[in-house]
């Protein structure tokens, strides 16, 4: 039987099972959204394209399954790119559709046309311009495939309004046919071997875990691989909630931002095992002088990863997940010793720390621990980017995986609301925090109509300081106290709240925050809580950039 | 150094650009670039010589690697290959110098391809030594155009590069 290619389409989704699509409207998808309109796929309207692309993100995130957007041509499309570029620093799997002009129209700067693919193309891991109906089916099946595996990544899809309006016969499902991918399973027994030698041999040992402890699902191997060597685990951004944050063998976060404990680690180590990991460079520092003495151990299922800013002694190209277990099996449990002391003696003497002012102006961190003491073990914490997203990395201990959700590698202002849209709807019965800066908030405020017409109850903490703080921390320490446009005068957050329907509260004093937020959980409503915080606290400690990682501030 | 990759890719649109966009913004200097269909018509061959030293070849290798239309990548730098390049010339040609020019294309096995009134068209091929060497023993008689391909190059004796063929492969560790 023909069938239109946007029927093609949304079945082919449906094969891959998608619950939901993030999306906005226009004139090259109109055949698309007439097919939605019969389809029992749910169909999330946002406000602006790139909350729907933030939204399958943070969906991706959350849940593990690819997450999927729609756009129309032209500016739908090009208003994805942000997205779609966010989501290939962190290695997410989003599938971007796009509509496109019909195919007679190609390539005449026609009404709504814009290169997708090409604009694309250093920011996705693959992309499609469909010409023919006949082949969504392919597609749809082959972009899945490669969004999803190996290293995971987002995927365009171009589809001409010609071409999801066609009447064709379908083709039958075939099977997947691409020769130029191969996907590197476990590293070879020679090097496991090799890996298991240096382990045995090393006195200070250092496991540096990352994303791709989160994607693969090595959260139990990770556990048990650093316990059997007694290693202590320092996570960057993206690995946080990839190790539980209150282990006894675990040492927060890393690098610029990283805790004095965790750097002085990394710098003192005789074997650095990186796990998942692309040693970027807000994690390394100075790079000559980052782990000189050490040997490395890299685990990475991305070849192109290994070698390309650090020499790796031993390269281990794998899943994280499965390398980690084969290591495990190989391994004998190695004892406690002086350099796990030193190690426990630095976290004592360097805790991560803040000055608690219980009259004067609210601590940003002060709100973050308390939101950690409500939230416990049970939310998702998403944040944007700035300050807030340092402190909700230093003040919140994860111990679930896929519990810390942040735009780690593009660091993307207003990331985190539509962000948290996604994440509230794959887990539609969990507590989903987004913390915000009054700068971020503002980039996709607009999305907490989507918020509210869908009846998300997400708690947004806007860490108000009335200014970019990251920024203006830097033009503090390094431009000699210019703040040059960061100070931000802002709308009333609470006003804001009410006239989209959500519930706004104002939170000034420190002995307000714990019941304002019993509060806020109570109501099974969206709420915007605008916490007036201190305004010039500093982000401490940090390492200067351009500084090796034991150089720290504060 | 300069390296030459022998690089197989689906024969499809918008290969060459994601090859190309590659090289440009992960900072890749691309010598030479020639592309064209192998004896399986769904897969072309690029070769590729791109300077650096072993380290951005070899993140080029594994970049390259990446692109899901990129088949196989074989450095052949190390290997025993043939290679060739083709140049048109069109020179200057008096009546006078006629003789001398086509003595030169003789010395270089350069065949005459056009004749004008005052110009002559020469096509060479060979490896990169010996067209240079050809373009600057025409160069005395003035060069009004020239037009040279990359370099082509294939493994010499039973060793091949193909898709099937797993006899050069890159070991992506």
């Amino acid at each position: 039987m023909k069938r239109t290619g946007a029927n093609i389409l949304l079945e082919s989704l449906r094969e891959e099972g998608v619950d939901t699509i993030f999306g906005y409207p226009g004139g090259s998808v109109l055949p698309i959204y007439d097919a939605i309109f019969d389809s029992d796929i749910r169909h999330i309207l946002t406000r602006h394209e790139q909350g729907a692309v933030h939204a399958a993100d943070g969906y991706a995130r959350a849940s593990g399954r690819p997450g999927v957007c729609l756009a129309t041509s032209g500016p739908g499309a090009t208003n994805l790119v942000t997205g779609i570029a966010n989501a290939y620093m962190d290695s997410v799997p989003i599938i971007a559709l796009t509509g496109q002009v019909v195919t007679s129209q190609l390539g005449k700067d026609s009404f709504q046309e814009a290169d997708i693919v090409g604009i694309t193309l250093p920011i996705t891991k693959h992309s499609y311009l469909v010409k023919n109906a006949k082949d969504l089916t392919k597609v749809v099946k082959e972009a899945f495939h490669i969004a999803t595996t190996g290293r995971p990544g987002p995927v365009l899809i171009d589809i001409p309004r010609d071409v999801s309006a066609a009447l064709v016969e379908p083709e039958e499902e075939s099977p997947l046919n691409l020769p130029g991918y191969n996907l590197p399973d476990v590293p070879s027994k020679n090097r496991l071997e090799e890996a298991v030698r240096v382990i045995m041999a090393s006195k200070r040992p250092v496991i540096y875990a990352g994303g791709g402890v989160v994607n693969s699902g090595a959260f139990m191997e990770l556990q048990q691989f650093a316990e059997k060597i007694i290693a202590p685990v320092t996570m960057t951004l993206m690995g946080l909630s990839g190790f539980p944050g209150r282990h006894p063998l675990a040492l927060g976060m890393l690098g610029m931002h990283g805790s004095k404990y965790a750097n002085y680690a990394v710098c003192s180590c005789d074997l650095l095992i990186a796990v998942g990991v692309r040693f970027d460079d807000r994690v390394t520092g100075k790079l000559e002088r980052f782990v000189p003495e050490a040997k490395v151990i890299h685990i990475d299922i991305d070849p192109a990863e290994i070698g390309k800013n650090v020499k790796v002694d031993i390269p281990l190209v794998g899943d994280v997940k499965n390398s980690l277990a084969e290591l495990i099996k190989r391994l004998k449990a190695k004892p406690s010793g002086a350099w796990q002391d030193q190690v426990q003696n630095w976290k004592k003497e360097y805790p991560l720390t803040f000055e608690e002012n219980e009259e004067g102006k609210l601590k940003p961190q002060f709100v973050i621990r308390e939101i950690y003491r409500a939230g416990q073990d049970r939310a998702r914490i998403v944040t944007d980017v700035g300050q807030h997203q340092m402190w909700s990395a230093h003040y919140y201990d994860y111990t679930r995986p896929r519990s810390f959700i942040s735009s780690g590698g593009l660091g993307t202002m207003g990331f985190g609301l539509p962000a948290a849209i996604g994440v509230q709807v794959a887990c539609p019965d969990e507590l989903v925090f987004n913390i915000a800066g009054d700068g971020s908030i503002q980039m996709n405020i607009q999305e907490l109509a989507t918020a509210v017409n869908n009846n998300l109850p997400i708690k947004i903490a806007i860490l108000n300081n009335g200014y970019l703080g990251m920024v203006r921390q830097w033009q503090e320490l390094f431009y000699n106290h210019r703040y040059s446009q960061t100070e931000l005068i802002n709308p009333d957050f609470t006003k804001i709240a009410e006239a989209y329907g959500a519930v706004g509260m104002r939170i000034e004093r420190q002995k307000d925050v714990a019941p304002a937020l019993l509060e806020a959980l109570a109501v099974k409503k969206p709420v915007v809580m605008d916490f007036l915080v201190e305004r010039e606290e500093n982000v401490m400690p940090m390492v200067p950039p351009g500084e090796p990682l034991d150089k720290m501030l504060g | 150094m300069k390296h030459t990759l022998s690089v197989m890719v689906e024969n499809q649109p918008g290969v060459l650009a994601r090859v190309a966009g590659l090289f440009s913004r992960r900072g890749f200097n691309i010598d030479s670039l020639a592309v064209g269909q192998t004896e399986n018509p769904a897969v072309s061959r690029m070769t590729i010589v791109v300077e650096g030293d072993d380290r951005i070849v070899e993140q080029v290798t594994k970049q390259l690697h990446k692109l899901i239309d990129v088949i196989k990548v074989g450095d052949i730098t190390a290997e025993k290959y043939v290679d060739r390049e083709l140049v048109m010339v069109k020179v200057n040609a008096d009546a006078g110098q006629r003789g001398e020019i086509m003595l030169i294309a003789d010395i270089f096995r350069a065949r005459v391809i056009d004749f004008g009134r005052r110009t002559l068209t020469l096509e060479c091929t060979g490896d990169e030594g010996k067209i240079t060497a050809f373009e600057e023993s025409l160069r005395p008689y003035g060069i009004k155009e020239m037009v040279r391909t990359g370099k082509v190059a294939m493994l010499r004796g039973t060793r091949f590069t193909s898709v099937e063929n797993s006899g050069l492969d890159q070991d992506v560790e």
